[in-house]
């Protein structure tokens, strides 16, 4: 648990000493708000919720999560410092989670920053905090699921530019498994189940069902699974790299 | 303390390290030599559990370390090729890091923290960010790192490498103290280093191993040669 707490505390503490912390926070905010008012229309909607706002979350996250999580690493690979954390006496889940876990709390205390937002719509109308809420629970569990597929896939390469370029990919794929534009591809040619299969695989459905407010548990549970997933193969392709 | 026992490495088609054994006792500093891609660096990781050998077995302390990787990892300080750093701490965060992901208490850290200081002379850039350090200090706050848990094993892949000639002899008399107690290998292909420094001498070369004597009977044998020449003999197949 130490040790651990240990990753998290130097991981978390490396994105705050450059300026990419600052940048991503800049930027993830000046996205989201200007999403929410301009193509969310915010105000013309005329309704005390925060749906046009979560709506746009999915998007943010494809492309600034991979450029949180491509440096996780691959740095390490490039600089040579895997080589000190992993001959330090920590197993490699440990690493692999810390550093995950850092990415997380990192994304949270974005999210946390979105607070004017809740401030106004509740200063405009009466809106249900209980839904906001839980879009906000839900939108953290979606990011870790996005940060785990990037971890991953950063573990692959020593190249961040691959990194980004391949996450961003892969999370574009799931969020979209669900609309026609990946389904039709599908639906030619394989059986209802896998096609099915494939549509409830989709980021986008489940984050949708938690933001109206039909909160359940299965979908936390698919994000924990996806969350899992990810981080069990990021621990393999670590694990795999010492035979290579 | 250290014995390995045929390890060989294979890296697709190319054989790193090739069917190679030794042992290293408690005061011993071994001196491990050869040209270039050898295999020294290959081996180092092998010992410090961060690549795993094809074939073969290496022990810690009488401990497998493919499998008690932990309990092994706990006895070696190592200063990996290149010394290689998180650039974005300092030297300070980065020593306390690697304390107390070793398990060490913050009291614990402190004491050992004004020790090696001192031994690798890293006063002055204490709190500079590592990125803007010379090569030579990086080297030397490399060299803190892997003493900070005062480990019975000392794995140091050219620990000179980028000093001056003060700080060289600085770090060579500091291996000499430390060799007395803990088992020590270097790898260095400055050969005047294995005469000031080491107890055993062991020469390698495409990944084989050529020659373990101690340096006095390295010069019986070549005949008052100078260490260059026998090196140059030995690894040129002559």
């Amino acid at each position: 648990m130490n040790v651990l707490s240990n990753i998290v505390k130097r991981e978390l503490a490396s994105y705050f000493s450059t300026p990419l912390a600052y940048v991503f926070i800049v930027i993830f905010l000046t996205l989201i708000g200007s999403f929410t008012f301009y193509l969310g229309n915010f105000f013309v909607r005329g309704q005390a919720d925060l749906n046009a706002f979560f709506a746009f979350h999915p998007w943010v996250y494809i492309l600034l999560i991979p450029a949180v999580t491509m440096r996780l690493w691959a740095e390490e690979r490039k600089t040579g410092t895997i080589e000190l954390l992993m001959t330090l006496p920590l197993t490699t889940t440990q690493a692999v989670l810390g550093k995950f876990f850092a990415a997380w709390i990192f994304i949270f205390i974005a999210l946390i920053l979105t607070f004017p937002i809740w401030i106004t719509v509740n200063y405009l109308g009466q809106p249900d905090n209980g839904v906001i809420l839980a879009g906000y629970v839900g939108s953290l569990f979606m990011s870790g699921a996005y940060l785990s597929i990037g971890s991953c896939i950063s573990a692959i390469t020593k190249n961040q530019v691959i990194a980004f370029v391949i996450a961003a990919t892969v999370c574009f794929i799931f969020t979209m498994s669900g609309l026609d534009i990946v389904l039709n591809f599908f639906k030619v040619w394989s059986p209802e189940f896998l096609v099915s299969t494939i549509s409830s695989m989709s980021f986008l459905t489940h984050f949708e069902s938690i933001t109206k407010g039909v909160i359940e548990i299965r979908d936390f549970l698919f994000y924990l699974s996806v969350i899992v997933f990810w981080l069990f193969l990021n621990i393999v392709v670590v694990e795999f790299k010492k035979f290579n | 303390m250290i014995s390995i026992t045929n390890i060989t490495k294979k890296f697709d088609e190319f054989t790193a390290v090739d069917n190679l054994s030794m042992d290293v006792k408690s005061g011993e500093v071994l001196g491990f030599l050869g040209p270039n891609g050898a295999g020294k660096s290959t081996t180092m990781k092998m010992i410090t559990g961060f690549i795993k050998p094809t074939e073969g077995i290496i022990k810690v302390n009488g401990m497998d370390v493919e499998k008690n990787p932990i309990e092994c990892k706990k006895l070696i300080g190592y200063l990996p090729e290149g010394a290689p750093l998180y650039g974005d701490m300092t030297p300070l965060n980065m020593l306390r890091f690697v304390a107390k992901t070793r398990g060490m208490t913050q009291v614990q850290f402190k004491t050992a923290l004004d020790k090696v200081v001192v031994q690798s002379e890293i006063t002055d850039v204490i709190n500079q960010p590592i990125d803007t350090l010379s090569k030579g200090y990086k080297r030397r706050v490399g060299l803190a790192q892997a003493l900070i848990h005062d480990p019975e094993i000392l794995i140091l892949d050219e620990p000179t490498d980028g000093l001056d000639p003060n700080q060289k002899h600085h770090v060579r008399n500091l291996i000499n103290e430390m060799g007395k107690k803990k088992a020590i290998i270097i790898s260095t292909h400055i050969l005047e280093e294995v005469d000031a420094v080491c107890s055993r001498a062991c020469i390698i070369a495409r990944g084989k191993k050529l020659i373990d004597k101690t340096p006095k009977d390295l010069k019986k044998i070549f005949k008052n040669k100078s260490l260059d020449n026998v090196f140059r003999e030995i690894t040129l197949n002559k």
